[in-house]
């Protein structure tokens, strides 16, 4: 037997991923793993003879790379004294400053550092991550690829990524030999839609190098480090290798960032029976050791496998806080797709989304996700809006700008035609009138015309050849009427040279200068201090396009008289077949119209017509001192001589009242004004001329959208305020009838 | 090292002390303009990073308590003048068991060659850990 409502939730797209019991044998579990080491340091005449439950001998190539550059033990005695459950009190204590919670962090070990972080809930871990990023204003990274590998659509996008305030922009190649043509339209794109943005290729990093050696780009993340032994050699890497290396791209100007991530060593078969966080505490430490400003981490590309176990979306808040403790930049994930449903990884976000993170995606995708060759796009072009609004709703700034379409357009049209030029100064294969057309107004690659692919492969493989690099494509840029590009790529190459952004979260704003933890920190202690979203920042990420004046959505007071004229002063009615239609203040005068757009003039003749089906006799009154639609039917029910009355509120709301029943009691209330016809008014008063002579009446039927409130409730509470403003208090009610109907001039 | 430098108070080089930050070829940083790109005085070769603006930007680190960050920029100091095939070479030769302790040893007397000592005593100190760690090729 099965439930109809089971059957229903296993069509829901959760249910499309896999839930598993934790299995510490292969590493699937989050946190507090039943073979997780305890904390362990042991000294003796300044060497390490046990770390982590290891003695000297068994020390791992990772467990040796930290004791030779990760362990600061002029710290180590007093901070592992500290009481476990102390220095996550520590963690959110805002009177404990960052900077001394940063000091003790060099003298713990990885399984200290794991077990308390892991003490932490995950309200604790987001105020600890809010606490302990580096720099002071949060910021956003996008990725930006294409299938095509289209340049005039790199551009675009790029462009059009940096207008929206990324401040970091990072592409990818499908085929590896069109690194150099795509990083080149990503620079142009980038330095058209907002100076200083830095950019990123990631591809294999011997090209790597060569095209920041190039100048064509300014940041790497490619630097991958793992948990354990096997993996980090499975990967090709000792945390040596890759500590060279990162040195190796700070020499050539090249701002560095590691990478790591719960589950990677689940996922490569060599957890040795360690939870996920425990190992990527292990990570980060040898990602500071190895002397990296900051760190991708968030669980990164593993996040599904994480995701899979209890407490994985909080053990990846913990790893963003971990790393934002051992004072790295963090660029915290929310890249790869998390999860098939919109409210799961919507939530996962949030644990990054509210404290705000150097870069609280490590990519979003500004393009659809099926164009993402990152196999990214958790949040992709579609996205856009509900990422602002949520920014709004929360008074939160998560690193991107709400820009207007047609600013969008001219951006995306001018960097397509950038990098167009680029592409004819440099004899690349020209970039057509059709391709720059359709990248400022596509969707998405399959709206690109296509290009000869083999041609563009041969003239990057000749880019390289001919030693084309940043001060070309400046000089480029700056013969062809882009100056202002121009300048703005050289500018890049100028921070090459004096390599500010090599200190830790480096950003670069448009007038090129550098923002990094040393120069503008995070100094959060408390409320009222750190990066408050106030001021014009504030009033920017309000003012969405969507965003209407509250006057445009209802129409103006009308001028000229009302529909009803205004006869005597209401008496109570004798006649038992007497129906009230009672109407609110504004009725047929400050208001015309019902919220579904129906004229009062109509209604009324509607509802009158149905108390005459029914046997009835309408009769209409106005009542001045009140707006509320129970009041509005029970004073009509009060004056009416069979005891029933109609109550019509001017934006249609309507309530069948009688005299006898307590005011906010009813016998039929009609609340989904927005769906009611003119046919339902005059089935209202049927009804209501069914009540007055007694006879059996079956509620009217009506339908149920619960969505009508909340796609109308600000027209509802507009209209309302009009009635509530025409209330006339203590005046009484009064008899009215149908103006006749002004016929226009001949 | 520049005069007056207070790694405290100086950063961004760029911003603060300009006067501290040169090309390879010797242009100060505001000599790198479109205008002289234009007269083609700018080559790429001016376009990194020199040693000495590398451990300007090591004691910037150093000052902010960020000791590994530090080192690692004293080494990148070292590695700026240290030519692009070389760089490569040594890092294929860091991983895993592409190179026996002897080889190691003669890629840090070459790093050695070109002045970058700490590097050099890097890349001999992951030898003795490898060797420890069975991560050493087969001789």
């Amino acid at each position: 037997m099965r439930s109809r409502r089971f059957e229903s939730r296993d069509r829901r797209p959760l249910r499309r991923e896999v839930l598993v019991a934790p299995l510490p044998e292969l590493g699937l579990v989050a946190a507090d793993g039943p073979r997780d080491p305890a904390p362990e340091l042991v000294v003796e005449n300044g060497v390490v003879t046990r770390l982590d439950g290891r003695a000297a001998e068994e020390l791992d190539v990772i467990d040796r790379f930290l004791v030779a550059h990760g362990l600061d033990l002029e710290v180590a005695a007093e901070a592992m004294a500290l009481d476990d459950a102390e220095l996550a009190r520590m963690l959110v204590d805002v009177d404990v400053p960052r900077t001394e919670l940063v000091r003790l962090s060099r003298g713990l070990t990885p399984a200290k550092l794991s077990r308390v972080v892991g003490l932490l809930d995950p309200v604790e871990l987001m105020l600890a991550l809010k606490k302990l990023r580096a720099r002071r204003a949060p910021a956003n990274q996008a990725h930006v690829t294409n299938l095509k590998e289209s340049p005039a659509l790199l551009a675009a996008d790029a462009a059009e990524a940096a207008r929206r305030g990324f401040a970091e922009i990072e592409t990818t190649v499908g085929v590896a030999r069109y690194a150099p043509l795509n990083a080149l339209a990503l620079l142009v794109g980038s330095q058209t839609g907002r100076p200083g943005v830095m950019t990123q290729c990631a591809v294999e990093e011997k090209r790597n190098l060569e095209l920041a050696i190039r100048g064509l780009v300014t940041y790497a993340e490619t630097l991958s480090v793992y948990g354990t032994e096997p993996v980090f050699v499975d990967g090709d890497d000792t945390p040596w290798s890759k500590a060279f290396l990162g040195s190796a791209y700070a020499s050539r100007g090249v701002k560095v960032r590691f990478t790591s991530g719960t589950g990677s060593e689940a996922l490569m078969g060599h957890a040795q029976g360690h939870s996920m966080l425990y190992l990527e505490a292990r990570c980060l430490a040898a990602v500071r050791a190895a002397g990296s400003q900051g760190v991708q981490n968030g669980s990164i590309s593993c996040v599904a496998l994480v995701l899979s176990v209890p407490g994985g979306t909080r053990a990846i808040l913990a790893e963003n806080a971990l790393a934002a403790w051992l004072d790295l930049e963090v660029a915290s994930g929310n890249d790869a797709i998390a999860s098939h449903s919109e409210i799961r990884k919507t939530a996962k976000l949030m644990g990054q989304f509210l404290p705000g993170t150097d870069f609280v995606t490590s990519g979003y995708s500004v393009m659809p996700r099926h164009d993402n060759t990152f196999g990214g796009g958790n949040f992709d072009a579609d996205d856009i809006d509900e990422w602002l609004t949520v920014q709004r709703d929360w008074r939160v700034d998560a690193g991107i700008e709400p820009v207007p379409e047609d600013e969008v357009l001219a951006v995306r049209g001018r960097a397509a035609r950038a990098v167009q030029a680029v592409f004819e100064e440099l004899a690349l294969p020209a970039v057509s009138e059709d391709e720059v057309a359709a990248a400022t107004v596509g969707y998405d690659s399959a709206d690109m015309p296509d290009r000869d692919r083999a041609a563009d492969v041969e003239a990057a493989d000749d880019l390289l050849a001919r030693g084309v690099c940043g001060l070309d494509v400046a000089l480029a840029l700056d013969r062809r009427g882009f100056g202002d590009v121009g300048e703005a790529v050289l500018s890049m190459q100028r921070q090459r040279v004096s390599a500010d952004y090599l200190q830790t979260a480096a950003v670069i704003d448009a007038e090129g200068l550098v923002h990094s933890a040393v120069n503008d920190p995070n100094v959060y202690s408390g409320p009222g201090t750190g990066y408050r979203l106030e001021g014009e920042r504030w009033e920017l990420l309000q003012a969405l396009p969507s965003v209407v004046a509250p006057a445009e959505l209802v129409a103006d007071s009308p001028d000229g008289p009302g529909h009803l004229v205004d006869t005597r002063r209401a008496a109570k009615g004798s006649d038992p077949a007497e129906v009230v239609v009672a109407v609110g203040p504004a009725f047929a005068d400050g208001i015309r119209a019902t919220i579904n757009d129906l004229d009062h003039r109509d209604v009324v003749e509607a509802v009158c017509a149905g108390v005459r089906d029914g046997g009835g006799v309408p009769r209409l009154i106005r009542v001045p001192g009140v707006a509320d639609v129970a009041f509005i039917g029970h004073v009509g029910a009060r004056l009416s001589g069979s005891g029933v009355a109609l109550g019509i509120q001017s934006k249609g709301t309507a309530v069948i009242h009688r005299a006898d029943l307590e005011p906010l009691d009813n016998l039929e209330l009609f609340g989904m004004s927005p769906l009611y016809s003119l046919e339902s008014y005059r089935a209202m008063g049927l009804n209501a001329a069914g009540y007055a002579l007694g006879h059996r009446v079956g509620p009217v039927p009506t339908a149920l959208d619960n969505f009508a409130r909340a796609k109308l409730i600000v027209r509802t509470t507009l209209l309302h305020a009009r009635e509530t403003a025409a209330v006339r208090p203590g005046e009484p009610p009064v008899e009215v009838e149908l103006a006749a109907v002004e016929t226009a001039p001949a | 090292m520049g005069t007056n430098f207070d790694a405290t108070r100086d950063y961004p080089l760029g911003t603060r002390r300009p006067d501290l930050v040169f090309t390879p070829g010797g242009l100060a940083l505001a000599d790198v303009t479109l205008e002289a790109l234009r007269q083609g005085r700018l080559e790429p070769a001016d376009i990194r990073a020199t040693s000495e603006t590398l451990l300007l930007q090591a004691e910037v680190a150093r000052a902010a308590g960020r000791a590994p960050l530090a080192e690692s920029l004293e080494r990148a100091a070292e590695l700026a003048t240290v030519p692009d095939d070389l760089v490569l070479a040594v890092y294929t030769a860091l991983r895993p068991r592409r190179a026996t302790r002897g080889q190691l040893g003669e890629w840090a007397d070459r790093l050695e060659g070109h002045g970058a000592h700490r590097t050099a005593r890097f890349v001999r100190e992951a030898a003795e850990a490898y060797a420890e760690r069975g991560l050493l090729a087969d001789a």
